[in-house]
């Protein structure tokens, strides 16, 4: 009712010429947004209810990487909302920005300081010894000796891609699967290993001969787009991996994997049955523009270790013992099948939860070099 | 046969001017990127945008709010690069000041690599190259051997100075022999020194012992800077030698036959070709000389700073190298002095995101307002200029931008 007002004030201004006509309209548009009622009371604090900071330091990737600043990132949100703490956050723009970046968080007060990834390693464990009476926990990487007060976050994501990797060679129509990478660091090869080793094991138990392009686990050797930003790079090495016959691909590299879905998008347009399995989190979740592509998703779930952790550490439970995201503790599996659910044999369906059962009571032991060590 | 290396495409004289303009247009350059820096901070405020919503019920507020933004954020970036008044924690009031000048230190001498070059008519993107192939050796000789004290430092050293040298003298050598664009070689250069360096750390011989991260081991502590205002802080050696290298630099430009020459084929090369000098020796020696000082970059990160090699060693700093030399209009001094600024921005932007939560990118946006104010004098000249009906028009400009 006011609004209608005040747009027909405008209205009436506008016929007086057009420069006044354009200056009417955007500032109807401000009115518009504009005119809600103001609060009552400048609302103080609110984060009054907690003590307790949580601060994170992501690496040069940034907490929009589609990978692991953005899932621990999630985690420590979820966390301020489900515990009612207080966060803070410092992206690195440089590696000369961990120190500062580190010493600042200490300084502004946080109980608990997560950092991201191994090149940050070094950083961490300096700090941690210079304010001793704080905590830290790092992902994805472990020190070679305990560190008091660092509580490693690690990964055996091999097992689930072993997973994968049975799957996709239990789902296959060419007989050819496809896997690519980031960049060869073990945090990605340890996904290709774990894909590897489940294509073999199913060659193995049904006497097939499924072939992976993409990756020798032997030589430790493989098709990496060396970039976890060039999505054209990504694309490309997919429609090689197609032409190479492969049905089933697994691009272990960030939003590079968007590449990925573009080319069997494209290939899927040519008439090709081509099928995605994403990593990281719940591709047919997260990546909705690719979710009839994916067959299932190698998932690693660190927002929720963030956030078990910040709740212990919280609860004065804090220890410096690795956290190992594994099968047998949910930290990393198979998302499920969702739109894909029919193209994945019976027999497939049962060997995996066989399969799973397995790796957890240690009957199938899958190995990578890249497995943290314990 | 020099044909190719003397001749000089039109588009350099607009670089010239660029690179070369007068300091006041950098200060004022300087000072508007901040005001539009200011009005991004503010507008992409949460409290801002709220207060927006009722902005008719309560106008104060928003204005506040809007103030309140932009004003923290810059006193946060403030106190982390300069000082930082009642800090009673190990690193005292000064610690950012220190902070600034030891993020300066790699700005600085490869910003003075990429002025010389420039003032010798030659445009070298490849300081990002020049401080990986650095870096690298350098920081290769830095863990795998292992030196008295002293004699180490200074081996790290100057392996690092003679491999930007021979990274940058191998353009100049390209360029002098077969007139390749400097600007497209350099380019392509930095490539070779990323890729190769990423190649070298999946070799075992530049990996920590049983591990597969790309990360060396630590440098010796022999082969590391001093440093040079106590424990606490990070400030290096480096920053020593990077004051050395400006008054070098300033020395070779200003009072030595080699300097004059480099400056003559930076004037006009055919002119200096008939005058005399050697086109493709000068060319050579000037490339070689920035690839030097940006190597002192590699030196002062691998040495100084980061104290291990990873793919991230020279950062963006080759790039804004290019940024710190235009700002600082290609002069020894001038640079010296941007690359303190942007060494402040870059200090107090790890302040500033920690304690307003104003997101470290809007340092980079002030960073390329900087460079766009520059390119475009008469915009800036516009807005603080003699005719009063450019400013009126120019600020409504800047008041919808916001």
């Amino acid at each position: 009712m006011k609004i209608s007002k005040q747009t027909r004030g405008f209205g009436a201004l506008a016929k007086r010429g057009s420069l006044l006509g354009v200056a009417g309209v955007s500032a109807a548009a401000l009115v518009l947004s504009a005119c809600g009622a103001a609060p009552d009371q400048k609302s103080g604090s609110t984060a009054g209810a907690s003590n307790y900071k949580a601060c994170m330091v992501g690496d040069t990737a940034g907490f929009d990487d589609q990978s692991f600043n953005q899932s621990s990132y999630e985690g420590l949100q979820k966390a301020e909302k489900d515990l009612g703490i207080s966060i803070n956050k410092a992206e690195s723009k440089s590696n000369n920005d961990y120190e500062p970046n580190l010493r600042a968080m200490t300084g502004a007060g946080c109980n608990l300081t997560i950092t991201v990834g191994f090149l940050l390693g070094d950083a961490t464990k300096a700090q941690a010894a210079a304010t001793p009476d704080k905590h830290f926990a790092i992902i994805d990487f472990a020190y070679d000796k305990d560190i008091p007060n660092v509580k490693p976050i690690i990964y055996d994501t091999a097992q689930a891609a072993f997973l994968a990797g049975y799957l996709a060679a239990g789902t296959t129509k060419t007989g050819k699967v496809g896997t690519f990478g980031g960049m060869k660091l073990p945090t990605v090869t340890i996904f290709m290993d774990g894909f590897a080793d489940g294509v073999k094991y199913y060659n193995e138990k049904k006497g097939k001969n499924v072939q992976l392009l993409g990756w020798d686990k032997d030589k430790q050797d493989g098709s990496f787009t060396n970039s976890f930003d060039k999505q054209d790079v990504g694309k490309q090495l997919t429609k090689g991996l197609i032409d190479g016959g492969a049905d089933i691909i697994l691009p272990v590299a960030g939003q590079v994997s968007k590449g990925a879905g573009a080319a069997v998008k494209e290939a899927k347009a040519a008439g090709k049955d081509i099928k995605l399995i994403w990593v990281d989190s719940d591709g047919y979740l997260t990546a909705p523009d690719y979710k009839d592509l994916m067959l299932s998703s190698v998932m690693k779930k660190m927002g929720e270790a963030v956030e078990t952790v910040i709740k212990e550490d919280k609860g004065n439970t804090f220890t410096s013992k690795p956290y190992v995201g594994t099968l047998a503790n949910g930290g990393v599996d198979l998302a499920p099948f969702h739109s894909m659910d029919s193209a994945v044999p019976a027999d497939v369906k049962s060997d995996l939860d066989q399969i799973k059962k397995d790796i957890i009571d240690g009957k199938i032991k899958v190995d990578s070099v890249s497995s943290p060590k314990q | 046969m020099n044909s190719q290396a003397v001749s000089k495409p039109e588009s350099t004289d607009v670089l010239k001017k660029i690179f070369t303009g007068s300091a006041l247009v950098s200060v004022l350059s300087v000072f508007l990127a901040l005001v539009v820096g200011g009005l991004l901070i503010a507008a992409t405020d949460k409290d801002v945008a709220s207060t927006a919503g009722y902005f008719f019920a309560r106008p104060t507020d928003f204005l506040s709010a809007f103030w309140s933004a932009a004003t923290n954020s810059y006193v946060a970036l403030f106190q982390g690069a300069v000082f930082a008044p009642g800090v009673s924690g190990p690193l005292g009031p000064f610690g950012p000041f220190m902070e600034t000048l030891t993020i300066a230190t790699p700005l600085i001498t490869s910003g003075l690599g990429v002025a010389l070059a420039f003032r010798a008519g030659l445009f070298n993107i490849g300081a990002q190259g020049q401080i990986i192939v650095s870096g690298t050796l350098a920081a290769y000789l830095g863990f795998a051997w292992h030196l008295p004290i002293v004699l180490h430092l200074l081996l790290v050293v100057v392996a690092g100075i003679l491999g930007g040298a021979a990274w940058g003298g191998l353009v100049g050598y390209l360029k002098a022999r077969t007139g390749a664009h400097e600007v497209i070689l350099t380019i392509m250069f930095n490539y070779v020194a990323l890729f190769a360096l990423r190649w070298l750390l999946t070799t075992p011989a530049f990996l920590r012992p049983g591990e597969s991260n790309p990360i060396t081991p630590r440098l010796d502590d022999s082969a590391l800077y001093p440093l040079i205002a106590g424990g606490q802080y990070r400030l290096h050696l480096g920053f020593i030698v990077a004051i050395g290298a400006t008054v070098l630099v300033w020395w070779l430009l200003n009072r030595s036959t080699l300097g004059f020459e480099f400056r003559a084929i930076g004037a006009n090369p055919k002119a200096a070709l008939t005058a005399g000098v050697n086109v493709s020796r000068a060319t050579i020696l000037v490339m070689a000389i920035a690839g030097g000082l940006a190597g002192l970059s590699g030196v002062a990160q691998v040495a100084g700073t980061e104290k291990v090699l990873t793919d991230g060693v020279a950062a963006s700093y080759g790039f804004d190298a290019i940024t710190v030399a235009l700002l600082g209009r290609s002069t020894p001094w001038g640079t010296f002095f941007a690359g303190l600024l942007f060494g402040a921005f870059r200090a107090g932007a790890v302040q500033m995101q920690i304690q307003t939560g104003t997101p470290i990118d809007i340092v980079l946006v002030v960073q390329s307002l900087i460079v766009l104010f520059i390119a475009a004098p008469p915009l800036v000249k516009a807005v603080f200029g003699m005719n009063r009906k450019k400013k009126a028009a120019a600020s409504t400009v800047a008041g919808g931008a916001a």
